[in-house]
C-alpha cells in the first residue's frame, strides 16, 4: 500500500484514517452509521470525523432517538445555539399534559419533526407534531395494561423511556409487554408478552435496539423474580435469546467464548454454586437500567440488579450473577466477560446504572474504557474489552465498604456495616438506593467531565425473616433512611474520570433524581424534586438559569433542533419514583419504613411539591 | 404502703376480670365465618339508606387475635407492600383514607377477594380465621379497634409508634387508587 499511491489506495488510507479517527473519538459508538440507518437518512461523514471533533458524536444532533442519545450513552448534544452566554434568556415555548400523575422518569425522544412521549403506568404513548404551534397531538396509543400490575411494581409505576429505530418505536409496559408501534401511524406492529406479573415481574426500563435486536429486561428484584435480559427480533417481536442472571452457565449464556478478568468471576456454573440450593431460582438479578453498545467491539454492556431477598444472611455465597456487569454479543446474547460489582450484596446495591463508553488517556496511553458511577459509591473506570478495573474511586461518602481491591477486583466490605437479623445496624452509607440510582449521567467530551446527578443518603437496617410467596415482596429488611453527611440529600457533581476526582458539585437539599444532558454550548441541565429545572455552566457549576415547573422533576432532559432550525430543551415534570413515592403514592410519613425506608428521608416532600405530569419545552 | 399495694392488686384483678375477652385465645371455638352477604364498597344508595355496616370484626377486641394478625401481616408479606402501615407499593393502612372501605367486612373482602389496582386475592391461601385476624391488625394500625386489644410494642426496629399509641384516624372513604387518573 505504501509503494503504490494510487487513488484507490489513498481512498483506502483515508478510510482507514477515518476509522482510526473514529476509534479515537471519545464515543466510538457514535461513529457507526446506526443512527443514520435508523433515521433512513445518510450521514456518510460520521466515520470521517476528525479525532476530537465532538460535533460528530452522533449522526444528527437535531434529533434524540433514544434516552441515552447515543450508543455510548454520553447524553451529550453538539448543539450550541443555547450556550452559557444566552441560556439566561431561555423561555417556555410549549407544554403538554400527559394525563398521568405518577413519577415521570422517561426521556422524550425526537425523530424528524415529531416528539414522542411515554408516560408512567398506564404507559400512554403520545406523538406530538413539532411543526404545529403548541405541540398538537398526531396520535395517542393506550396499551391498556392490566391494573393489577400496579400491585407488583416496587417503587412507583415508572417507565424510563421509549426508543426509535427504523420507522418503529419500542417500549415496555408495566405488565410485561414489549410493544413495537409504527412511528408514523401509532399502530401496533407487534406486541410480545415477555414476563408474568403473577411472578412479580414488571417492566420499567427503556429498550435498546442493536443490530435488529430489541434488548429488554425485567424489574422485580424485591419480588423474588429471576432476572433476565432478552433479545427480540426487531421486525417480528420473536424472542431470539434470553440470558438469565442466575442459574447454570447455559441459562446465563456463558459458553466457551467467556473470559472473566478476575479469578473471583471464573468457574463453572457459578450462578448455581454461589447460592444455597435452588435459591438462584428466586434470586433477583433483574435488569431495569441501562445498556450501552460498542459497535467496534460489537459488545453490549449492562449490569444486573440486587440479589433477593435483601436480607443477606439467608443467601450465603457470592450470589452470582446479581449486581454484575456483563459484556455480551447483541445478536446471540453470548456473554464475553462479566464482573460482579457487589458480591453477596448486603445493601440492595443493584448494578443497573448506566455505563458511558469513552476513550481516555490513562497512564500515557489511550484506553477504551467504560465508566460506571455505581450504586455502591464508586466510579468504576474499566477496560471495556477485558473487564479489568482501572480505577474505582468513591464519589461521595462511603462507609459500607473501604474500597475496591484492584488486584482481585473485589469490593472490600466494612464488617461493621454488615446487616444482621435481630440487630439494627446504624449509619450505613450509602443507603439502599446507593450513591446514585437509575438517574443517568452525562459526559461532555469538551470538558472531559461526567455530570452525575445523585443522592446523599444513609440508613439503619435490620434483617428480618423473608418468606417467598410468588408475586409478593421478598425483601426481609427493615430500613430507615436519612440524609448523609452534610445534610444535603442530593448533589449534582462534575467529575474528571481521568484524575478520578470531583471538579465541582452543587449540593441540593433533595436527592437529584432526574437525568441530565450536557451540550456543546457548555450547559448542563438537570431538575430537582421540588420542580426547579436548572441550567448550569458545565465548566464551573454556576447556575445560569432556572425555571419552576409544576411538579418535582425526575425525568431525563433532552435537547434537539426543531423544524425551525432552532435548539430546544425538553423535560417531563411529575414527581414520583422510589424517592418521590411519598407524594405519588400518598404514603404516611409516620411510618419510617414506608417505601422500603425511603419515606423517612423524604417526609418533607409533600410540603415542597405535588403530583404532576407535564412536558415542558424551552427555547430562546 | 400496704394500702397502695392493695389498690394495685385490686386494679390488677379488675383488669384481669374485664379483659377476659381481650385475652381469650379461642383455641377451641369455631372459626368465625366469612361475611354472610356481599359487602357494599360504596356508601351511595339510591333512595333511603338500607344497608347497615358492621362495626366490629370478630377479633377487633381480642389482643391474641390481633397479634396473630400482626404475625400473619409479616409472614404473608403484607408488610412488603404496606410497610408497617405507612405503605409503599400498596397504600398506607394507618391513615384515614380507605379506597375500598374501613369496615371489618369491607377489609375482609379486600383481603379475601383482592382489589383491581394491585391487591391480590388471598382467599385461596388463608382461611377465614386468619383473614379476620388480619382485619383486626389492619384496623388496629389506625386506631380503629379498642385500645386495650392493640399491640403496644413492635418486635423490630422502632419505625413508628405502636398501634396502641396510634390515635383513631376517623376513616374517610375518599382514597383514590393509584391509577384513578385516566384520560
Amino acid at each position: 500500500m505504501e509503494r503504490r499511491h494510487t487513488g484507490a489506495s489513498s481512498q483506502l488510507v483515508r478510510r482507514l484514517l477515518g476509522i482510526l479517527a473514529c476509534a479515537g473519538l471519545t464515543a466510538a459508538a457514535a461513529c457507526k452509521p446506526e443512527v443514520s440507518q435508523s433515521l433512513g437518512t445518510t450521514s456518510a461523514q460520521t466515520g470521517a470525523a476528525p479525532a476530537g471533533d465532538t460535533g460528530h458524536l452522533a449522526a444528527d444532533d437535531g434529533q434524540w432517538v433514544r434516552p441515552a442519545k447515543d450508543y455510548a450513552s454520553t447524553r451529550f448534544s453538539a448543539l450550541s445555539e443555547i450556550n452559557t452566554a444566552n441560556v439566561k434568556n431561555l423561555r417556555l415555548v410549549a407544554t403538554f399534559s400527559t394525563g398521568v400523575l405518577r413519577g415521570h422518569e422517561a426521556a422524550p425522544i425526537v425523530v424528524g419533526s415529531t416528539m414522542y412521549v411515554i408516560t408512567p403506568f398506564p404507559n400512554y404513548v403520545y406523538a406530538l407534531d413539532l411543526t404545529k404551534p403548541g405541540l398538537s397531538v398526531k396520535w395517542t396509543f393506550n396499551p391498556k395494561p392490566e391494573l393489577a400490575a400496579q400491585g407488583v411494581a416496587c417503587c412507583d409505576l415508572v417507565n424510563r423511556g421509549l426508543v426509535y429505530d427504523a420507522g418503529k418505536l419500542f417500549f415496555n409496559t408495566l405488565d410485561d409487554h414489549t410493544i413495537a408501534l409504527d412511528a408514523e401511524s401509532g399502530k401496533v406492529v407487534w406486541d410480545t408478552k415477555v414476563g408474568d406479573i403473577n411472578l412479580g415481574e414488571t417492566m420499567t426500563m427503556a429498550p435498546l435496539v442493536v443490530k435488529g435486536h430489541v434488548l429488554v429486561g425485567d424489574s422485580g428484584g424485591e419480588m423474588g423474580v429471576r432476572g433476565w435480559l432478552k433479545g427480540l427480533d426487531e421486525n417480528s417481536g420473536k424472542v431470539v435469546w434470553t440470558a438469565y442472571h442466575t442459574g447454570p452457565d447455559k441459562d446465563v449464556l456463558i459458553g466457551p467464548g467467556f473470559k472473566a478478568f478476575y479469578a473471583k468471576d471464573q468457574g463453572k456454573d457459578l450462578g448455581v454454586s454461589s447460592w444455597p440450593p435452588d435459591m438462584w431460582k428466586i434470586g433477583g438479578g433483574t435488569m431495569w437500567g441501562w445498556i450501552s453498545y460498542d459497535s467496534t467491539a460489537d459488545l453490549i454492556f449492562y449490569g444486573s440488579g440486587n440479589p433477593g431477598p435483601w436480607n443477606p444472611e439467608v443467601r450465603p455465597g457470592d450470589n452470582k450473577w446479581a449486581s454484575t456487569l456483563f459484556a455480551r454479543r447483541p445478536e446471540t446474547g453470548e456473554a464475553v466477560w462479566a464482573y460482579q460489582l457487589s458480591q453477596h450484596d448486603l445493601h440492595d446495591y443493584d448494578g443497573v446504572n448506566e455505563q458511558i463508553l469513552v476513550d481516555l488517556p490513562i497512564g500515557g496511553v489511550t484506553r477504551k474504557v467504560l465508566i460506571r458511577p455505581e450504586r455502591n459509591g464508586y466510579i468504576y473506570v474499566m477496560d471495556r474489552a477485558t473487564g479489568e478495573v482501572i480505577s474505582a474511586n468513591a464519589y461521595g461518602f462511603v462507609n459500607a465498604s473501604t474500597g475496591v481491591d484492584l488486584k482481585t477486583g473485589a469490593l472490600q466490605y466494612n464488617p461493621e456495616k454488615e446487616t444482621k437479623v435481630g440487630k439494627v445496624v446504624r449509619e450505613i452509607c450509602p443507603a439502599a438506593p446507593g450513591m446514585k440510582d437509575w438517574q443517568p449521567t452525562a459526559y461532555s467530551p469538551r470538558t472531559g467531565m461526567l455530570y452525575i446527578p445523585h443522592q446523599n443518603l444513609c440508613m439503619d437496617e435490620e434483617g428480618v425473616s423473608a418468606n417467598y410467596i410468588a408475586g409478593t415482596p421478598y425483601v426481609g429488611m427493615n430500613v430507615k433512611m436519612y440524609p448523609g453527611p452534610g445534610g444535603n440529600r442530593g448533589e449534582f457533581e462534575a467529575w474528571n474520570p481521568v484524575t478520578g476526582k470531583q471538579v465541582w458539585a452543587i449540593k441540593e437539599d433533595l436527592p437529584v433524581w432526574s437525568g441530565t444532558v450536557v451540550t456543546a454550548g457548555d450547559v448542563a441541565f438537570y431538575g430537582t424534586m421540588d420542580g426547579w429545572f436548572k441550567a448550569v455552566d458545565a465548566r464551573n457549576g454556576a447556575v445560569l438559569w432556572q425555571f419552576k415547573t409544576g411538579s418535582g422533576i425526575i425525568g431525563q432532559p433532552i435537547t434537539y433542533k426543531g423544524p425551525d432550525g432552532h435548539q430546544y430543551v425538553a423535560v417531563l415534570s411529575g414527581v414520583g419514583g422510589w424517592s418521590g413515592a411519598i407524594v405519588a403514592g400518598g404514603l404516611d410519613a409516620r411510618d419510617s419504613s414506608a417505601a422500603l425506608g425511603m419515606v423517612n428521608a423524604m417526609r418533607d416532600l409533600p410540603s415542597k411539591t405535588t403530583k404532576g405530569g407535564m412536558l415542558y419545552v424551552f427555547g430562546l | 404502703m400496704m394500702f397502695i399495694r392493695r389498690i394495685a392488686t385490686t386494679a390488677a384483678l379488675l383488669v384481669i376480670v374485664t379483659s377476659c375477652e381481650r385475652e381469650d385465645r379461642r383455641l377451641n371455638s369455631q372459626q368465625p365465618a366469612a361475611p354472610t352477604q356481599m359487602v357494599p364498597e360504596v356508601r351511595l344508595q339510591p333512595g333511603p339508606t338500607l344497608i347497615s355496616d358492621t362495626t366490629e370484626g370478630p377479633y377487633d377486641d381480642n389482643a391474641y387475635g390481633t397479634t396473630e394478625g400482626q404475625v400473619l401481616f409479616e409472614q404473608m408479606n403484607c408488610s412488603g407492600c404496606h410497610a408497617n402501615g405507612g405503605g409503599g407499593m400498596g397504600p398506607p393502612l394507618m391513615d384515614d383514607e380507605w379506597v375500598y372501605g374501613s369496615k371489618p367486612d369491607q377489609i375482609f373482602a379486600s383481603i379475601a377477594e383482592g382489589r383491581p389496582n394491585g391487591m391480590p386475592t388471598w382467599k385461596y391461601r388463608l382461611n377465614n380465621q386468619q383473614i379476620w385476624q388480619l382485619v383486626a391488625y389492619v384496623r388496629s394500625l389506625s386506631g380503629l379497634t379498642p385500645k386495650g386489644a392493640r399491640p403496644s410494642r413492635e418486635d423490630h426496629m422502632m419505625v413508628k409508634p405502636a398501634p396502641a399509641q396510634t390515635p383513631n384516624a376517623k376513616p374517610k372513604n375518599s382514597g383514590l387508587p393509584g391509577s384513578a387518573q385516566r384520560p
